[in-house]
């Protein structure tokens, strides 16, 4: 019987010729990544252990990201002892380099790999054909002393892609309609797997966008197929494949969606949840008070080329807060290079380092009481980015800086 | 008899001829307020009765310490700025261009000869473009906002002389720390500082401004130096003749003078906690630190920061160790971005915000915990300023401040 | 001014703004929501030991620091009812007085003094184990604020409130 993408991945991991839906497998994994969210977390039941020992440090990649620079005594001294860890047991350590599944993205992951990481949005590196996948930190903490876990092989989904996205329309519009189409629990538990003509379309950064999103529709990870988008960008960075798997023709899939990207329009997910969508002509005319263009899911070179297109020679609203957080240093950079980042300086926008801040409502820029935010991140989740009493709308680079200008929710092309 | 610089600056603002000790009443050419502080300058306005300022043009309103906002409290301090100036007609609101002290002369409000007040204590600053400028409290800035006078005691002035050529890895942060050191953290209180000689003189205005700003730490009143053609050209001024007669008199009465020589300095740092507690970096040895910030108002702007890349330039940061850098307005930032300042910083591994306050005043932008070390150029080395009240701070020049970052040790920059 | 005693709590030189109210607490809404955290770098028990009526005697230089108000404020909350230091740093001065909060400089009694006793605050001395400290008299203009019951009453009767 044929497998999916994600079946291939799992059956290499195991040392089997073929696993299917259902089944538990004993997996050795590639890389584990962990970030300051739960690592001094990990730290302290790794300390309890009797004996406790790494099985291979090499595959361990510790990112600090979340609250960086840090923002209270507290997240100091988780960052101490995450620090302190690392450089005493020689892992993998970034601080300060960009959110972690962006250095991830640029640094280490290769198709074919099985990669745990402690944060629900590793399911990103999918887009370069790797099987990632969130676990808490006493999942992590078993993977990182045996070098294996024990995973159940999740049934897939299947999303062929077909024709291209129309003009201002952007792969975070598409992946914020399939699940306002699916629902935010309408993969649980299963592989999102993305193919069809239309993926050649999508850039990397458009990939990792829709990879990373998946897990607000419940998904265990997403996966893509490899071509020569995913491998021209491995090789940009300098790395190689680990193994190329594309899915069998007769691969078993729990659903198809065949999905026209000429028909997707610009998208919002309105308050609290990421599947409570609609067009942003119907959420026009929201006031708000802050944008946001940033993070794992929109934070990249690309992202920010389509914001500071939009932006250039106008000024940020003055009754909003509009911050702009590039996901990596090297995004950082590229967008100093490119005049990206003057742009956004000189229409009054907030340019910070690269982190995770306003996403998860925390170290910077995070929102008051009754304030209305629009924003690239992940989650628009009751209090997500601040005060208990706010609000989020998640929508594209370009919608959300449209709405920074306009000082309300627009779409880009009333702007 | 002849006047002080600030005897003059008084005099001229109350229209007669005034000495130490004196009470006057002044009228203020510019507020200046900050985000954290206006929550309680408007409801004070508001108790005192006040409905409208006295006049919206001198007020300056700045958010700084708490952009972007860290705790979801922040904000509201944000929305009562923004709404009190719009709600006054004040029209000189800055959201997110940097810290307070320096936009109040880069953005061309203080000109030499105006007497200013701010709600934060390193209001002294202005001072570098020959001003008057002190920090005040919010209940007395709410009765300026409402009457646009204020009573004072003219200060009396201790003339700092410096004369001579300072070394390369000597910079005016270093002069400033060992002022302090000598006249300890009280030896200026109500005291004018007022610094004259041929090494201020062939100092930038940037370096200046970076000794006034520290005047504050040894507990003066204000500092001031003689504007000049450098002033000039930075406040987009011609001197009229009343600035240019802001120069100490020959036979003006000073209560102290004190002359040093140039070639005297040495790269010091304020070892924690005290401002006073200045030691020559060449007796700070092996000192590991975890992290360097590099900002403030006392040296986050262009010139700091290129003193920093330029140690820096192709070279990286010591392993596990933070660089913060924060530059002290948008307009430095942009500046340090158009001339490859900051891509050289970066590519050495620095962390950059955004303009504001940050770790310098403790919100965030890098609070640490127990026992850690941190080597920064700002102002205070106070216990507990930037986390637990276990982390050493010591305070330094950015040109060490570099140096240290390259080491991952307390070290001063040696000229190759 | 009305004679009174009180238990003292003592400090050293130096006792900044930054002591008195770290800045994390100073957007707190109101001063009573910050009462527990003044002095914590310092001693992170003694806002919750200090009691009205107490008395606060210091070294050189007490309030040295930023301008921040919430510091006077803060301790005038906790019930101090007044300071004794060999000086003051001044826009503390200044904001105490502002805000009714009775300060006064002495340059002998820290030196003298051991925590928990108590001393007795005269029109012009201070009493304590048997020995007088002089209180010097305050500028003209300030007493003319501390009249009022800080700046706030006076701009209050300016404006015709009271």
């Amino acid at each position: 019987m044929g497998m999916t993408i994600a079946e291939k991945i799992i059956a290499r991991a195991a040392g089997k010729e073929s696993v299917k839906a259902g089944d538990i497998h004993t997996v050795t994994l590639d890389l584990m990544m962990s970030n300051d969210g739960t690592s001094h977390l990990t730290v302290d039941k790794y300390n309890a252990l009797k004996n406790p020992r790494i099985a291979d440090v090499s595959k361990l990649v510790w990112i600090v990201d979340h609250n960086l620079p840090c923002d209270s005594v507290k997240t100091a001294a988780s960052h101490k002892k995450m620090r302190d860890f690392a450089r005493a047991n020689g892992i993998k350590f970034y601080e300060g380099e960009g959110v972690c599944h962006q250095v991830m993205m640029e640094h280490h992951v290769r198709p074919g790999q099985l990669i745990f990481g402690a944060d629900s949005h590793t399911c990103a590196y999918g887009a370069l054909g790797a099987f990632g996948t969130g676990v808490g930190n006493t999942d992590y903490l078993y993977a990182m002393v045996t070098g294996t876990s024990w995973v159940l092989v999740p049934e897939t989904i299947r999303f062929n892609l077909h024709g291209k996205l129309p003009e201002g329309v952007y792969a975070r519009d598409v992946i914020l309609t399939i699940i306002g189409q699916i629902s935010a629990n309408g993969a649980n538990y299963k592989a999102m797997e993305f193919g069809g003509e239309g993926l050649a379309s999508i850039d990397m950064a458009g990939r990792m966008s829709i990879c990373n999103l998946c897990v607000e529709a419940g998904a265990k990870t997403a996966l893509m197929e490899v071509d020569d988008v995913t491998l021209d960008y491995l090789s940009a960075h300098g790395r190689e494949p680990e193994a190329v798997f594309a899915p069998d023709a007769d691969a078993v899939y729990s659903e198809v969606y065949d999905i026209d990207l000429a028909g997707i329009r610009p998208i919002v997910a309105k308050p609290h949840f990421v599947d409570n969508v609609c067009s942003v002509d119907e959420a026009e005319g929201t006031k708000i008070d802050e944008a946001f263009l940033g993070s794992c899911n929109n934070g990249r070179i690309e992202d920010l080329r389509v914001g500071a297109e939009i932006i250039k020679g106008k000024k940020v609203s003055p009754n909003v807060r509009f911050l702009v957080v590039p996901a990596s240093r090297s995004v950082y950079e590229q967008a100093m290079e490119e005049g990206l980042l003057r742009i956004f300086m000189d229409a009054g926008a907030i340019v910070m380092n690269p982190n995770c801040s306003v996403c998860w409502g925390a170290c910077q820029g995070v929102i008051g009481e009754g304030e209305v935010l629009i924003s690239t991140g992940t989650r628009n989740f009751k209090g997500r980015a601040g005060h208990r009493d706010s609000f989020v709308y998640l929508a594209s680079a370009a919608t959300v800086t449209a709405s920074a200008i306009r000082g309300e929710i627009v779409s880009a092309d009333k702007i | 008899m002849g006047q002080t610089i600030i005897e003059k600056i008084i005099g001229n603002n109350v229209n007669k001829t005034v000495k130490p000790g004196d009470l006057v009443t002044v009228k203020a050419d510019y507020v200046m307020m900050d985000d954290i502080m206006m929550p309680f300058i408007v409801s004070k306005f508001k108790e005192m009765g006040f409905t409208k300022v006295w006049d919206p043009s001198k007020i300056v309103v700045i958010c700084d310490h708490m952009v972007p906002a860290s705790q979801t409290d922040d904000v509201r301090a944000y929305h009562i700025s923004c709404d009190f100036a719009n709600e006054q007609g004040i029209t000189n609101l800055h959201q997110s261009d940097g810290i307070c002290h320096q936009l109040m002369t880069e953005a061309g409000y203080v000109k030499p000869g105006h007497v200013v007040f701010g709600t934060d204590s390193h209001t002294t600053t202005y001072g570098s473009v020959g001003a008057f400028s002190t920090g005040i409290g919010y209940t007395e800035m709410a009765a300026i906002l409402g009457t646009g006078e204020v009573w004072m005691k003219v200060p009396a002035t201790i003339k700092i002389e410096i004369n001579g050529k300072l070394a390369d890895n000597v910079m005016s942060k270093d002069v400033i720390l060992k002022i302090i050191g000598d006249l300890t953290a009280a030896g200026a209180t109500y005291k004018c500082l007022e610094f004259t000689g041929d090494t201020v003189a062939a100092m930038s205005q940037s370096s200046r401004t970076t000794m006034t700003n520290m005047a504050i730490e040894a507990g003066a009143k204000c500092a001031v130096f003689t504007p000049d053609e450098k002033t000039e050209e930075y406040c987009g001024i011609e001197l009229t003749p009343f600035m240019k007669s802001l120069v100490g008199d020959e036979d003006a009465e000073y209560e102290r003078v004190i002359s040093y020589r140039a070639e005297d300095f040495v790269p010091v740092m304020a070892v924690p906690s005290n401002v006073d507690h200045i030691v020559p970096i060449s007796e700070l040895r092996d000192i590991p630190v975890d992290q360097v910030f590099l900002g403030s108002c006392t040296n986050g702007r262009l010139e700091d920061l290129m003193a920093a890349a330029e140690i820096l330039k192709g070279k990286k940061i010591a392993d596990f160790v933070k660089l913060i850098v924060t530059p002290a307005s948008r307009k430095i930032y942009t500046e340090a971005m158009e001339n490859g300042t900051l891509d050289i910083l970066s590519k050495a591994g620095a962390i950059i915000t955004h303009p504001s306050c940050g770790l310098c005043c403790g919100r965030t932008g890098g609070i640490m915990t127990d026992d850690e070390v941190i080597v920064a150029t700002n102002n205070r080395n106070f216990l507990g300023r930037m986390g637990t009240s276990k982390v050493k701070i010591y305070l330094a020049s950015p040109k060490s401040a570099a140096a240290t970052a390259l080491a991952g040790k307390i070290t001063q920059y040696e000229v190759e | 001014m009305e004679t009174f005693s009180g238990r003292v709590w003592l400090m050293g030189d130096d006792i900044d703004t930054d002591i008195i109210l770290p800045t994390e607490y100073l957007i707190y809404k109101t001063i009573d929501e910050m009462k527990p955290y003044a002095f914590s770098p310092l001693r992170t028990d003694l806002a919750g030991a200090i009691k009205p009526g107490d008395i606060i005697v210091a070294g050189n230089n007490f309030g040295c620091g930023s301008s921040r108000e919430q510091a006077p404020e803060v301790v005038k909350a906790l019930g101090i009812k007044c300071i004794v230091a060999k000086s003051f740093a001044r826009i503390f001065y200044r904001n105490a007085i502002n805000n009714g909060l009775l300060l006064i400089e002495n340059p002998n009694l820290c030196e003298d003094i051991t925590e928990g006793d108590e001393i007795t605050v005269n029109a012009d001395t201070i009493s304590y184990g048997g020995r007088e400290y002089p209180i010097a008299a305050l500028p003209e203009n300030l007493v003319e604020i501390i009249e009022a019951g800080g700046l706030v009453k006076a701009m209050r009767k300016r404006n015709g409130l009271d």
